[in-house]
């Protein structure tokens, strides 16, 4: 059962690396444990590292109103296989969060309940966020 | 929560069967913008809700990767297109902090001043849209009317009414006039004069208060698992302000209240907003009096390059937890810098809001959540 | 009977152009004078560019509205839905046959005056079910029926204080209302007095108060108006119409908003007879027709002051969602209307003075406004909110408590 959580700090933040396959179980135990107690969910982001590392980096800022403190859980996922498990399961509001990803990055979250385009036209190609993406020159539909 | 003893005004809140879909399409008078709701009722039951956003949507976010910080601060001007001075304040503190940059206080207390100006103006406009899609057709031009006022002032100070790339890394863009002081004092009179008109207009009439006490009850815990923050959450009783519980630029240095509800419907989130309106002016003139002459920005280069690193901000928009994180690999651009907008939360929590009301509340929940649909798509 | 004869067909048709021309140039003004109003109200100006003071601007809106394309629903069939527009107005209009404006000055005078109005301004609500049904979007139907549904219940209060007047005057005819009445029952003549010295607002309050809000819900104004606002989400009636004909819908409105506003001054304010009539003012001193004209110009102006009144009520109210409109007439006003017709008959038959009709409506209605008011109070409890203010925690953070609790 243990996981391999690799603890850092950057500024302010403590800074913690998951393992990408268990991010759920991981983030369940964040959210239920007294001690850690983070039931707010503030932010759920991914970074682009294709082009240095071939990996996303899945960012999730969490916050705890009761003890007040806050920590940023880190889960890094293969370019070539961008998928990893949902937190809709934990935090609701994790839903449209990960919609957006997976519009902008490609990024597939297992178990979501509804994976469907949400900021972009229907029937959009590419992933835009991707670094890759270009700015300009792309073909309108 | 409903320990007031409210009774909520929901039949049924059980899986009726959907008989008829309407769609509130994306042009629609009382959708505060480009948003499309699916709603599938059961002749008037709502049964399931299904918001479509995504018609704003310009991606900022790709944008920002390739233009420099002086730039991005015009760009968050447009996010949340109705408190600019706001979404600013996000990013220059973001920036600011990736530095370690110390803004002299003067800025500070000018930032503090605008921004707060900014939320009585965004609630104004709530409070005038909100009664508009009941019907009432006077406090909407009353409200603007005042608002006219603070852009007025705006204006002067930054040169433009609403999108005012006024805030600097480390700092103001530039100095107020010398009559700000004595500007503001009697704008915060008769702002006072207008936010009691409003409320005395709305609050306790009796067909307003039949449309909103309620409607639209979300508990606490719920609204905190979706991500809900700002006034719609602390109406549910969670008292949750960021100016408060990590009190950033110069809030330390005020005195005042938050409100805090305890019905979590949609009368609540509204006098919530009159009452924060009233606190904002207090901590206005608290600010008039603390600020004192001195300089308006620190000494930064003209292209700021933060250093490699990220941060996290976040600030208290009228609309709720406005969250900047950037990730800046020491460029003049940054490498990722995402937006946490506060609306994009609350809307989450619609279809939970709406289910088992009828569809003339549709209209009265959306509007009591404030969104801006600028932010929700960026 | 009257012979049928041409001269009796060309006066008729004169004077219902007669009318009908009166009709349209009062609700012309009647749209400048809702639009100054609300822009009064709302602290703007106005109509104010077209013509002085913008008086000119609801000939604008005429020429307007004529010019527009006419487009309808192709699956709709034409000759119904060109048609519900008009049996909407034609019922609005014919109500205007019987009202007295002054002594003598009424088209055509009946002796069921008032059965007659009620009876025609119940068919307009079969234009109204027509305009729904024809359009041919479902939510248009539902609309459609919808509106009826408010309509029809909104139709049992009006009737019912229409009623209590009958009782009081003992005969239906509107001009009875005003002059008075005289009946014989077997040898006793009894009288009945007109308006002429307390109009009957006085006498029944609460059948004044009933009349007015079954009638702002009966025109389907705020704050009863949910079926304009429902066609921006599901489809009222009206959805489908453009144009002319949308033009004709929106004449009945304003010729329907008159008529409430004139039977309530004949029916409560002694149309053009209080507080004294212009014989009795001016006696011989002008002819009859100048006091004629006189009367009418004061029964006018008050019924413009009622009119104003619900102009008002536009202006400040949000509206209600329709499943409290219905509960608000069917819970509140039906029984208050049958109260006040049950009291009004009990004085008539006892022969006792108006003034106990009075000592028992006020009472009534107080009581009723007092339940009204507790129930709002209960609801719009502001203590719902409460302010909390900054402390410190043990640990050096901030946070919010409620003021007053001390720490």
């Amino acid at each position: 059962m243990p996981f391999e959580i690799d603890i850092g700090a950057d500024l302010d933040e403590v800074v913690c690396r998951a393992p990408a396959s268990h991010i759920d179980e991981i983030a369940s135990i964040l959210k239920s444990d007294e001690r850690t107690s983070f039931k707010y969910l503030r932010l759920l982001c991914v970074v682009d590292y294709e082009e240095e590392e071939a990996a996303f980096d899945v960012v999730y800022h969490l916050y705890s109103l009761e003890h007040q403190h806050k920590m940023v859980l880190k889960a890094r996922i293969l370019a070539a296989d961008p998928r990893l498990p949902t937190v809709t399961t934990v935090w609701r509001g994790a839903d449209w969060y990960e919609r957006e990803m997976h519009d902008l990055f490609g990024v597939e979250f297992l178990g979501h309940p509804d994976l469907r385009t949400l900021i972009l036209p229907d029937g959009f190609e590419g992933f835009p966020g991707r670094k890759s993406f270009p700015l300009h020159d792309y073909d309108e539909f | 929560m409903t320990d007031s003893g409210i009774t909520t005004n929901v039949i049924d809140k059980g899986q009726g069967l959907a008989d008829m879909f309407i769609n509130m399409g994306p042009q629609h008078p009382a959708t505060h913008g480009v948003f499309r709701m699916e709603l599938a009722l059961d002749s008037e039951l709502i049964v399931d809700a299904t918001p479509h956003i995504g018609y704003l949507h310009r991606g900022s976010e790709k944008l920002f990767e390739h233009e420099i910080y002086s730039q991005i601060i015009t760009l968050f001007d447009r996010l949340d297109y109705i408190s600019n001075f706001n979404n600013e304040l996000g990013l220059v503190m973001a920036v600011e902090k990736l530095m370690d940059l110390e803004v002299p206080d003067r800025a500070e207390y000018i930032r503090v001043i605008l921004c707060e100006l900014n939320r009585i103006a965004s609630h104004l406009i709530f409070i005038g849209t909100f009664a508009l899609d009941m019907g009432a057709l006077t406090p909407s031009l009353y409200n603007f009317r005042d608002r006219e006022k603070i852009l007025t002032l705006f204006e002067a100070t930054s040169g433009a009414r609403m999108m005012h790339n006024f805030f600097r890394v480390g700092g103001v863009k530039q100095d107020v006039i010398k009559e700000f002081p004595a500007q503001v004092a009697t704008l915060l009179d008769e702002l006072e004069a207008g936010i009691d008109d409003a409320d005395k207009m709305l609050s306790l009439g009796e067909v307003f208060v039949e449309r909103t006490r309620g409607i639209g009850v979300i508990d606490g815990d719920v609204a905190l698992d979706w991500g809900v923050s700002g006034a719609t959450l602390r109406a549910s009783g969670v008292p949750y302000d960021v100016r408060v519980e990590d009190p950033y630029s110069v809030y330390d240095r005020f005195d005042f209240g938050v409100p805090v509800g305890s019905a979590g419907d949609c009368w609540d989130r509204y006098y919530l907003r009159v009452l924060e309106a009233r606190e904002s002016i207090k901590i206005i003139r608290q600010a008039l009096e603390q600020m004192e002459p001195g300089p308006i920005q620190t000494k930064v280069r003209a292209i700021a390059r933060p250093p490699k690193g990220e941060v996290y901000v976040h600030a208290e928009n009228p609309r709720g937890d406005f969250g900047v994180y950037l990730v800046s690999e020491g460029a003049e651009s940054p490498y990722r810098l995402k937006v946490r907008p506060p609306s994009f939360c609350n809307l989450m929590a619609l279809r939970d809001l709406l289910v088992g009301h009828y569809i003339a509340d549709s209209v009265v929940i959306l509007g009591s959540l404030d969104i801006v649909l600028g932010e929700v798509d960026r | 009977m009257n012979e049928f004869n041409w001269t009796y067909v060309g006066v008729a048709v004169l004077g219902l152009f007669g009318l009908f021309s009166f009709l349209a140039t009062v609700v012309l003004s009647l749209t400048w004078y809702e639009r100054k109003m609300l822009a009064r109200i709302q602290m703007r100006s106005g109509p104010s560019r077209v013509g002085p003071h913008g008086l000119l601007q609801p000939i604008a809106d005429v020429f307007k509205l004529v010019t527009k394309e006419d487009i309808r629903p192709t699956n709709s069939s034409g000759l119904l839905f060109w048609s519900a527009p008009l049996i909407v107005f034609v019922s609005a209009f014919l109500v205007w046959l019987t009202v007295p404006f002054a002594d003598g000055a009424v088209v055509a005078p009946q002796e069921l005056g008032l059965l007659y109005i009620v009876a025609i301004s119940t068919v307009g609500i079969v234009g109204l079910l027509l305009a729904g049904y024809t359009s041919s979007s479902k939510y248009s139907v539902l609309g459609g029926i919808r509106a009826a549904a408010q309509l029809v219940s909104y139709e049992i209060p009006i009737i019912v204080v229409v009623l209590a007047i009958a009782v009081l005057v003992q005969s239906l005819d509107l001009r009875d209302v005003i002059l008075g009445n005289e009946v014989t029952i077997g040898e006793r003549v009894l009288s009945f007095d007109g308006q002429g010295a307390i109009p009957f607002a006085f006498i029944m309050p609460l059948g004044l108060i009933v009349f007015i809000l079954a009638g702002l819900a009966e025109l389907g104004r705020t704050p009863f108006d949910i079926h304009h606002a429902e066609s921006e989400v599901v489809g009222g009636p009206f959805l489908e119409y453009s144009g002319a004909h949308w033009a004709v819908f929106f004449l009945a409105e304003y010729i329907n908003t008159f008529v409430i506003a004139a039977l309530t001054v004949l029916l409560f304010f002694g149309g053009w007879s209080w507080p004294s009539p212009p014989e009795s003012v001016f006696g011989t001193a002008l002819e009859e027709w100048q006091t004629d004209a006189l009367g009418v110009g004061w029964f006018l102006f008050k019924t413009y002051m009622v009119v104003g009144l619900f102009f008002w009520f536009r202006g400040t109210y949000p509206r209600l969602r329709i499943d409290q409109l219905m509960a608000f007439g069917w819970k509140s006003l039906i029984p208050l209307s049958f109260v006040n017709f049950i009291l009004m008959s009990i004085v008539i038959f006892y022969e006792w003075p108006l003034w106990v009709m009075t000592a028992f409506s006020v009472p009534i209605l107080v009581l009723g406004l007092y339940i009204g008011s507790r129930r709002t109070a209960r609801l719009a409890d502001p203590t719902t909110v409460q302010m909390y203010r900054r402390a410190r925690r043990e640990d050096g953070g901030n946070k919010l408590i409620p003021e007053g609790s001390g720490d």
